[in-house]
Formats: structure tokens, C-alpha cells, sequence
């Protein structure tokens, strides 16, 4: 039974409700990183590793320090300050590991704590209500590592697109942004196949 | 210094291919419109004469935005190669036959100018244009693109009508027969509950051999272009023999689709898990889909290996949507979802150059 929830959370959060494509949140590293398909994988796993995290750590500090004390109101402004720690951690690592994928990530590493998206899987963790159930936390990761795993796949596809549209013989002024605009629209309503879905 | 004349005849130097099949861009066109004009005519012949406008204006609004879009951004216009008469076709083949005019006018367009001109023209577009047109289509006017079905015709020459062979109570079978097969698999459960009709009695209705045939041939409701299975298999062979197509996607397509359907109504405890899966096989745009739109050559890989991909991707979510999905039909959105992942899947099959090591 619990299995069964966390993959239907885990099949909604990538296909169904993916953050990029059917709820238009983390749009500026979907737009800005999706160049080149090597930053873009950099990208998605970094977002994917916060995601989950921050899932985890704000679901506990909101149940055991945020609910107790009634101060629910600082969700927002709480949230933020966990991502953003956590975002120059995995900035360090990535600094050290792997300097190459560092610099083709360039702003949009840090970037990531004003990434809407995960600000927006945090938040929707608690809306979901999963604070009240047993498997609250669990759910929450599952949720957080769904909505990263989702994230990725539409940035890698995107970038896929994006590299191949490098040689089409696009008109001047929809070079660049415009058309992957234009493309990003289009693969949000072709993902509009997956709405309505019950599993 | 004046110049010599040569005394052998003058040597044409060009690059390779020196052997040319016949085959040119106008002409494979033409000859995918030949081979998806016996479904047509069918379905005019069905659907009635405003099935015959329906196409009509999809065509006509489709050449005629792509000339405006040439003509304004001063390319050289090239509608008489017959893709943009293509598009049209597929995109009216794609909408239910009742449906306003203006509507397709407006599909046509979109599909034409964003879907295709404004990434290049012909060869650099990334999604099926009908299909982008027609995913534009259900996103705007879903009412229209998804109850303006025609209802249902006794007599045709292919096939008889299906009589009721289960004593339904008569309204509870006008149900069942308006519904196109797809929807009366999946919405009309529900409606027929409130009749006292058991799922039972619909499933011994719809698996039985007589549906399954007028399926095959063609006497179904359902949009313009996704009633005959036989005649549009007709035109895929035709494409397949002129080699228009290779045997690939539209094998591994409908390959796929037979053996998760199969596997999902045999494990499910279906009662006919062979009769189900015709069902799905010859009811909705599977034919369409596999032989007209999946094998697009823009937009589908370019290697076998990534055909074979593309084919399986397309199968697996068309059964993940019609057996899961909010829509009764999946077959146009999977091509477009597979579409996205075309320049991945080329990127990955790049075949192995010859003289190296894999």
C-alpha cells in the first residue's frame, strides 16, 4: 500500500504534474542552462540532489519546530534560508569534484535558491498534507526527488531540441529565447497527454 | 595567353550521389496524399459532406498560410510540394468530423506558421505539425475536439451494423454506439451504470466479433481519418512498398501496442485478453498514427535503432494513456512526447563509423 503511494507520487511529480512543463515553475534554468546537453545533465542531477534534500530537512524543521511553535507564518522566508544553505553546499562539492561542469554552470549554480521550483516542491510538500500522515517524510522526499527527476528530464530534453535547432534555418528575430520559448509551449501541451491521469 | 581548347569532351565534376533514385520532395509528398486518399474518401463517404469541407478548409488554410508566411518573409514559396497540403490532411484526419470550420482553419495555421515555418520550414521542424496543430486544437476548444462526433450510420458498404446482440435496453445501446470505441471503452461505464447496464454485458458487446470487424473495415464513429483500419493499412503498405517508409516504427509501433495490451488484459484476469487487444489495435489513430504520422521523416529518428526506439516509446504511452490517461486516445499526444525525444534518441544511435572500433 505504501509502496503504492509513494510511486504514484513518484509517476505524478515526473510525468503528470512535472514542475516545468505542466506547472511553469523553475522556468530560468530551463531556459537558461538548456544550451548544451552535458550542463544541462550537470544541471538537472545538482537540482535533483537539492530537491530532495531540502524536501527532507524543511518537512522536519516545519513539523517539529514551525507547527509547535505556531509560527507557520515564516514557512516562506524559512524554506528559503534551508535551500539557500544547502545550495552552497552542493556549490562547494560540485567546485571540487567537478571544476569542468563548475564553470559550464556558471551563475545559474547559485541560482538554483531562487530556483522556483524548488521552493515550490517544498511548499507543495506541505500542502499536499503530507505533514499529517505516517509517512510523511517519506512522502515528501519521494515527492522532492520526483518533482527533480522531472525537472531533468524536460531540461534534458529541451537541451536535446535546443542543440539540434543550433543549425535550423530559424528566421532572425525568433533566433535563441523566442523559439525555445516557442518550443518549450509546445512540449507543455504535448505533455497535456498525461494529464487527467489516474494510476 | 589565349586559352586552349580542349579536344576531349568537357568533364562534369560533381559530388557524390552520382546514381539518383527517382524520388524528390514533391513527389514522395504526393505520394503519401495518393496513399492516405482511399481512407479519405472513405470517411467523406461515411461522415457526409461536411467531413469533405472539414478537409477542405484544413488544406486550403494550410497552403494558404504557408504561401502569406514565404511570401511575407520573401523565401522562395514552395507550396506546391505538397507538405503543406500534408498537414492539412493529417491535421483534418485528426479532428472529429463534426467540428466548426473556423476551428481547423485555425489548427491549419497554427500547425503551418508556429509549428513549422517559424523553426525553418520542412526538415528542421521538431514536433509532427498536424499534431502540434491538433494538440493546439484540444488545449483551446476541447468541447468542440472531443463530442462533435458524427453519429452513427446504419447502412455502408464495407461493413454491416452492429446489432444488438446482448438485448441492452435500446438506450443504453445508442450509448454504446455514439461513443467512439475508445471513449465507449472508457467513459461510457459510467453512463451506462445509471441504466443498470453490468460492464459484462458492454465488454460481451464490444469484443464481439462483429464490433471487432466493422473496427477492422471501418464503421465506427471516431475523427475523420481513424475509421478504417483496413484502408489505411492499404495506404501504409503502398507507402512501404514504394519505400516511402521503412517497416521499422510503424512495426515496433503497433508491435509494442499488441503485447502491452495483451500482457496488461491477461494479467488484469480480463476474460478475453485476444479480443481486447484487437480492440485497442484497429479502434482509435493507432493505423494512422503508426503508418502516417509516427514515420513523419522530419521528425522521427534517422537510424533504424532509434526507429525502433522511437516505435516502442510511442506504443508504450499510447497504452499508458488510453489505459491511465484523462483521454480516451493517446496515439497523437505519444508521437508528439516521442517527438521531444528525437534529437536524444539520434544523438544516442549515431551508427558506428566504418573502419573504427564501437
Amino acid at each position: 500500500m505504501e509502496i503504492n503511494t509513494l510511486f504514484v507520487i513518484l509517476i505524478s511529480t515526473i510525468f503528470i504534474n512535472n514542475y516545468v512543463l505542466s506547472q511553469m515553475l523553475g522556468l530560468c534554468p530551463f531556459l537558461g542552462v538548456s544550451k548544451k546537453l552535458d550542463s544541462a545533465i550537470g544541471m538537472g542531477l545538482a537540482v535533483i540532489f537539492v530537491m530532495g534534500l531540502s524536501s527532507f530537512f524543511t518537512f522536519i524543521i516545519y513539523k517539529y519546530v514551525l507547527v509547535p511553535f505556531d509560527i507557520t507564518y515564516l514557512t516562506t522566508i524559512a524554506f528559503i534560508l534551508i535551500i539557500a544553505g544547502f545550495v552552497q553546499f552542493v556549490e562547494m562539492v560540485i567546485e571540487k569534484v567537478s571544476p569542468v561542469l563548475y564553470y559550464s554552470l556558471g551563475i545559474f549554480l547559485p541560482l538554483i535558491t531562487t530556483n522556483c521550483a524548488v521552493l515550490g516542491v517544498t511548499v507543495l510538500n506541505i500542502e499536499s498534507g503530507f505533514v499529517n500522515s505516517n509517512m510523511g517524510l517519506l512522502m515528501a522526499v519521494v515527492q522532492g526527488v520526483g518533482g527533480g527527476i522531472g525537472f531533468t528530464l524536460a531540461l534534458i530534453l529541451m537541451a536535446g531540441i535546443r542543440e539540434r535547432l543550433e543549425v535550423a534555418d530559424i528566421p532572425e528575430h525568433m533566433k535563441g529565447l523566442p523559439i525555445t520559448f516557442i518550443v518549450a509551449g509546445l512540449m507543455a501541451m504535448a505533455f497535456l497527454g498525461f494529464s487527467g491521469m489516474k494510476i | 595567353m589565349p586559352q586552349k581548347k580542349s579536344l576531349a569532351p568537357e568533364l562534369v565534376l560533381s559530388s557524390a550521389p552520382h546514381v539518383k533514385a527517382g524520388q524528390s520532395i514533391t513527389s514522395i509528398m504526393w505520394m503519401v496524399v495518393l496513399a492516405l486518399m482511399p481512407a479519405t474518401l472513405y470517411s467523406v463517404y461515411l461522415y457526409g459532406i461536411h467531413a469533405l469541407l472539414v478537409i477542405c478548409v484544413a488544406i486550403i488554410a494550410a497552403v494558404a498560410s504557408e504561401a502569406l508566411y514565404l511570401f511575407l518573409m520573401k523565401k522562395p514559396v514552395t507550396i506546391l510540394d505538397g507538405s503543406a497540403v500534408i498537414t492539412g490532411l493529417l491535421l483534418a484526419m485528426n479532428v472529429p468530423p463534426d467540428v466548426p470550420l473556423w476551428t481547423v482553419g485555425i489548427g491549419s495555421a497554427f500547425a503551418i506558421i508556429i509549428a513549422k515555418q517559424l523553426f525553418g520550414g520542412l526538415g528542421f521542424n521538431i514536433f509532427n505539425p498536424a499534431l502540434a496543430g491538433r494538440a493546439f486544437l484540444m488545449a483551446s476548444w476541447p468541447v468542440y475536439m472531443t463530442t462533435k462526433w458524427h453519429t452513427f450510420t446504419p447502412t455502408n458498404v464495407l461493413s454491416q451494423g452492429i446489432t444488438n446482440i446482448t438485448d441492452m435496453p435500446e438506450q443504453a445501446f445508442d450509448v454504446v454506439t455514439q461513443a467512439t470505441p475508445l471513449g465507449a471503452l472508457k467513459e461510457v461505464p459510467k453512463l451506462l451504470s445509471d441504466l443498470h447496464v453490468l460492464p459484462d454485458m458492454l465488454h460481451n458487446l464490444l469484443f464481439s466479433k462483429e464490433m471487432l470487424k466493422s473496427l477492422f473495415v471501418g464503421n465506427v464513429g471516431g475523427c475523420i481519418g481513424e475509421t478504417s483500419a483496413l484502408l489505411l493499412i492499404l495506404g501504409g503498405l503502398f507507402l512501404l512498398y514504394k519505400r516511402i517508409i521503412t517497416w521499422h516504427v510503424p512495426a515496433m509501433y503497433i508491435g509494442t501496442v499488441v503485447i502491452f495490451m495483451y500482457c496488461y488484459y491477461s494479467l488484469s484476469g480480463f476474460p478475453y485478453p485476444v479480443e481486447a487487444t484487437v480492440y485497442h489495435v484497429f479502434s482509435g489513430g493507432l493505423m494512422l498514427g503508426a503508418f502516417f504520422m509516427a514515420t513523419d521523416m522530419v521528425t522521427s529518428p534517422v537510424t533504424w535503432k532509434g526507429m525502433l526506439i522511437f516505435g516502442a516509446g510511442c506504443g508504450i504511452l499510447t497504452c499508458v494513456i488510453r489505459l491511465w490517461g484523462g483521454y480516451p486516445e493517446g496515439v497523437s499526444y505519444s508521437i508528439l512526447l516521442m517527438n521531444t525525444a528525437v534529437p536524444l534518441i539520434d544523438r544516442y544511435t549515431k551508427p558506428r563509423i566504418f573502419g573504427t572500433r564501437a
